[in-house]
């Protein structure tokens, strides 16, 4: 298939929908109103359910209804909304769903303004709703790679019942890039994704039998039984951290003299700059994670090369998943930071005197 | 090689358009391609930008700091964006807007009064047609065939004049390009 000139919104949208999902549910807000909007246009056209909700709130208790049916269900809203969409996204955890909440990331905090962030990382990937849980969260940095999450969350999020969380920004969302879709499933292809949920989900009790209906529940008044359930969630947890990691590795070497770690939007420019110094003889690389959880610390602290005095940490945030590299790194090199905030994006050229003035110390 | 390039001017001028055409032309022509809008609260007659990449290789940041081709649809994207184009890069100006024009001597600057040009083709809006036919004429960056292939597939069935219009300003823009 030839390659189409889209909006990150619009191609994360297009790419759902090929990826089986029929039943979409949110509420408009910048600056990932087109994605909305598209799927408001689309969605009839495959026979799904478009349907803006009264709020953020509502939208993601639909999204908890339909993933309880067993079926493909998306969401997806910027900073302020995600955060309404919180309690939802902790039922949906608890409750084992699997579905897709997208966060074109906005300035925060409170309402903030519209342009590109990185401030939901602690959000999306230490918590953000209440109790002991895990999403799967990917940080696109591509419009393509934006799209071909959309397929990934679905099979990631049906795989391990667990919501998935793709945690793109503002800039992805409005940047048109070239992109490539996959053929589109067909419906007997979703039909048969469907059937992998018949053992769980809600569906007609057709012989009546009291004992063959499910439960959809994230309630267990029991602590023993709670207990019980926490502790499996984390037994899944752990074996999605072993298995789900994935990073891209830039200008790696034994030469590195400095070694960067950003993700999403923020590491297109960090690129731009490692490619400027390499121009001058010097050699940075750079780990981008592609899932922020699970996070690879491991393999991080394995591309520190043997002459990198320092890794040098890039986001448009004030440092958050900063901690997270101070973890992977454990006192090995130090650890510096610098980043831009409240819809700020730094330049190709801001990066490059910081890699200049790190690579003269 | 890699070809940066800032669209600039008032909000309805096409500026954003500009950049999509060169993007989306350059994608049929095989080269990658990044099209970032400024977008916020801003409206007609407000201010608007739009970073365009166009490149043999994978691109890295669609932001771009030094452009090597600006078009200035009007006053404040001179004053905003010309001190930062490369040396020995292209401005490209549109004098009926730009009273003040650009002081520096280490660019090309190719100077014209592009919106009444516009008016003269016979609509204020092909201005953005003609700032991308100086592009053609001037850098080659696009082909003018690929241009003209890609309005035709949606323009030539719906809207015959307004596609020759569109036309006869790129071919005009082009001769300012090379002139």
């Amino acid at each position: 298939m030839a390659k189409i000139l889209m909006k990150g919104n619009e191609a994360v949208a297009e790419a759902a929908i090929r990826s089986g999902c029929r039943l979409y549910f949110a509420y408009p807000i910048t600056p990932q109103s087109e994605l909305i909007e598209y799927m408001a246009r689309m969605m009839p056209k495959v026979n799904g359910v478009f349907l803006q909700a009264e709020s953020e709130v509502a939208a993601i208790n639909m999204v908890y209804g339909a993933a309880g049916c067993g079926k493909r269900v998306m969401t997806s809203s910027s900073s302020p909304g995600i955060s309404l969409k919180m309690e939802g996204i902790s039922y949906l955890a608890g409750a084992q769903l699997p579905c897709v909440i997208i966060n074109v990331q906005r300035g925060g905090p409170g309402l903030g303004d519209i342009q590109p962030a990185q401030g939901d990382y602690f959000q999306a990937t230490k918590g953000g709703g209440h109790g002991d849980y895990r999403l799967i969260v990917m940080a696109p940095s591509s419009v393509q790679e934006f799209a071909d999450m959309a397929s990934q969350a679905f099979d990631l999020a049906d795989k391990y019942l667990n919501p998935v969380m793709i945690l793109a920004d503002g800039m992805l969302g409005q940047m048109m890039e070239p992109v490539e879709f996959k053929t589109p499933k067909t419906d007997a292809e979703i039909a048969d994704m469907w059937l992998q949920h018949k053992s769980w989900c809600i569906q007609p009790n057709e012989d009546g039998d009291k004992k063959h209906h499910h439960e959809i529940n994230s309630l267990e008044i029991d602590p023993v039984m709670l207990e019980k359930h926490v502790n499996k969630l984390y037994e899944k947890y752990a074996v999605i951290e072993k298995n789900e990691l994935s990073f891209e590795k830039y200008n790696i070497s034994d030469d590195n003299e400095i070694l960067c770690v950003a993700w999403g939007t923020a590491s297109r420019v960090v690129k731009s700059a490692i490619n400027e110094v390499k121009a001058q003889g010097k050699s940075v690389g750079l780990i981008r994670p592609i899932n922020v959880w699970p996070f690879p610390y491991e393999d991080l602290c394995k591309a520190i090369g043997p002459n990198v005095k320092k890794v040098y940490v890039f986001e448009l945030n004030t440092g958050q998943m900063l901690d997270d590299v101070k973890i992977a790194v454990a006192g090995k090199v130090p650890v510096d930071f610098w980043g831009k905030v409240g819809g700020v994006v730094f330049t190709p050229a801001e990066i490059k005197e910081k890699l200049e003035q790190a690579l003269k110390e | 090689m890699t070809t940066e390039i800032i669209c600039a001017g008032f909000g309805g001028q096409g500026v954003l358009t500009i950049g999509k055409f060169i993007a989306k032309v350059g994608m049929t022509e095989g080269k990658n391609v990044s099209w970032l809008p400024s977008y916020g609260p801003e409206m007609r007659g407000g201010t608007a930008n739009v970073s365009t990449v166009v490149s043999d290789e994978e691109i890295a940041s669609p932001i771009v700091s030094f452009p090597d081709i600006l078009v200035a649809l009007n006053q404040p994207s001179i004053d905003k964006f010309a001190p930062s184009i490369r040396p020995g890069g292209i401005l490209i100006l549109n004098t009926t807007m730009c009273p003040h024009g650009c002081k520096r001597d280490d660019i090309v600057q190719i100077a014209a009064p592009l919106s009444d040009i516009a008016n003269e083709i016979g609509n204020p809006m092909v201005l953005n047609m003609l700032a991308i036919g100086v592009i053609i004429g001037k850098t080659g960056l696009i082909k003018y065939e690929s241009m003209e292939a890609d309005l035709t597939s949606y323009m030539k069935a719906k809207n015959p004049e307004l596609l020759e219009l569109n036309l006869k300003a790129i071919k005009r823009g082009i001769e300012i390009g090379k002139s």
